[in-house]
């Protein structure tokens, strides 16, 4: 009896240690890493899910920069030496342009980004 | 008469005359309407005199590319476009951008030295300006400041009010909580029907959030004036005319002096290409009037004018402008 015990002890265990981290995994935001660099974003376009969450994650390449798309409620600052990350679950399907609204240099206004919400 | 609602008497309104814009408070036409006026101007001690001014916009000065290789002619043009009015304005209002930005300070300094000389050759000193993102967003306002002092101010001109908010320097587009607060200690002292006018460079609501034609805490600028009847709001930044109508209050691009941008719903902003047979077109100015009992006039005056269209093309800009 004792022995029965201990083997599913065992397996229990054996399931947590399989499943748990599985679903963690499942969880987890899928995770975009987005450098900012005068004057454009790189990668310049991402593709998101309706309804998936997602976790931006920004560095900048040189000066301070604005990460700004009103539509997913995005309102960001990137500044040197600092990662700054962005939790979001899109809610609305579509094409949105997301702007640099940190005035960074000449060609400032040309600095964006394509997001595509499927 | 008690109840007076000045705000049905006193409104600006604009033409866009292609250099600026220009603002005329106009008489109104009805017997009763001038007759309310007067009384109210003997009872409030507010009454406007007759005058004009002109909103100037966007010269970007150092600017000198494919959209416009013509630098500061349209800038010069509108300056001699001003000083041929029969008559002269007493305030000309700067809406920012005023130079192109450079990374080197010294470089900038100088540009903002031209804008000044071209400027300095307006008949009419009373020259009031705002930055622009390109004056003021990489140095914080520091260049601006240097040369014309606080870049948030306000003033009294023959019974208005004249606010000038600074949506730049903070390099993102926002006026920010102390300015703010500034503000509506600013317009605390003045009646419901005070006429204001606020010149500040970006529109003060989201008029195409995605290419940063918005303040991103203008609904509170605008909450802070919503109890004034009379409120009209001038920016440049969109390089091109615009006129909207929100609650109370009046709002009008100007022009810019260098290259246009297409409308807010066209699919991409990209400036319109030179054209060198009508190098002026989509640039202008407006030019405002006032009096008393009458309604602030805002004309769009482009700075193309008809008769240098087409095959002169070019030559247009070695030619006096009249008006």
């Amino acid at each position: 009896m004792r022995r029965y015990r201990i083997g599913l002890l065992m397996l229990v265990a054996l399931v947590v240690v399989a499943v748990v981290p599985h679903r963690t995994r499942a969880q987890d935001p899928k995770v975009i890493n987005i450098t900012a660099k005068r004057f454009e974003f790189v990668p310049n376009q991402i593709t998101l899910k309706k309804g998936e969450p997602v976790r931006l994650v920004l560095t900048t390449a040189d000066v301070t920069h604005g990460f700004y798309l009103k539509p997913l409620k995005i309102d960001e600052v990137i500044e040197p030496g600092k990662t700054t990350e962005v939790n979001i679950t899109p809610q609305t399907a579509g094409t949105f342009l997301l702007i640099c609204d940190h005035f960074c240099g000449v060609n400032h206004g040309a600095m964006n980004m394509k997001v595509i919400v499927e | 008469m008690k109840d007076v609602d000045r705000r049905s008497f006193l409104k600006i309104s604009g033409a866009a005359l292609g250099i600026g814009v220009l603002y005329q408070v106009a008489p109104i036409a009805t017997a009763e309407a001038a007759e309310t006026f007067r009384l109210l101007g003997h009872k409030s001690g507010e009454a406007v005199t007759p005058f004009s001014f002109i909103q100037l916009s966007d010269a970007h000065v150092g600017f000198n590319g494919p959209p416009d290789p013509l630098g500061t002619k349209a800038f010069e043009r509108a300056v001699d476009m001003v000083n041929a009015l029969p008559q002269q304005p007493d305030l000309v209002l700067f809406t920012g951008d005023l130079t192109h930005d450079s990374e080197d300070k010294d470089v900038h300094a100088k540009r903002m030295a031209q804008f000044r000389e071209i400027a300095s050759r307006l008949k009419t000193k009373k020259v009031m300006c705002v930055p622009g993102e390109h004056d003021a967003g990489l140095d914080a306002g520091a260049l601006f400041r240097d040369n014309f002092g606080p870049s948030n101010y306000s003033f009294d001109h023959r019974g208005i009010h004249f606010i000038a908010l600074d949506n730049v320097s903070r390099a993102k587009p926002e006026v920010g909580p102390d300015q703010l607060a500034w503000l509506k200690k600013d317009v605390a002292r003045f009646s419901k029907s005070a006429p204001i006018v606020v010149f500040t460079h970006r529109p003060l609501f989201d008029l195409k959030p995605e290419w940063e034609w918005f303040t991103s805490d203008g609904d509170d600028v605008m909450n802070a004036l919503s109890g004034y009847d009379n409120v009209t709001v001038l920016y440049g930044h969109i390089h091109r005319d615009h006129e909207q109508e929100i609650g109370h209050a009046h709002h009008y691009a100007a022009r810019s002096l260098i290259f246009g941008f297409p409308e807010p719903t066209a699919p991409v902003k990209k400036p319109y290409p030179f054209d060198k047979d009508q190098p002026f077109k989509n640039l202008g100015i407006r030019v405002v009037n006032a009096a008393p009992k009458q309604q602030l006039a805002v004309h769009d005056v482009e700075l193309t004018l008809r008769e240098f269209s087409g095959l002169n093309g070019i030559q247009q800009i070695l030619k006096t402008p009249e008006l």
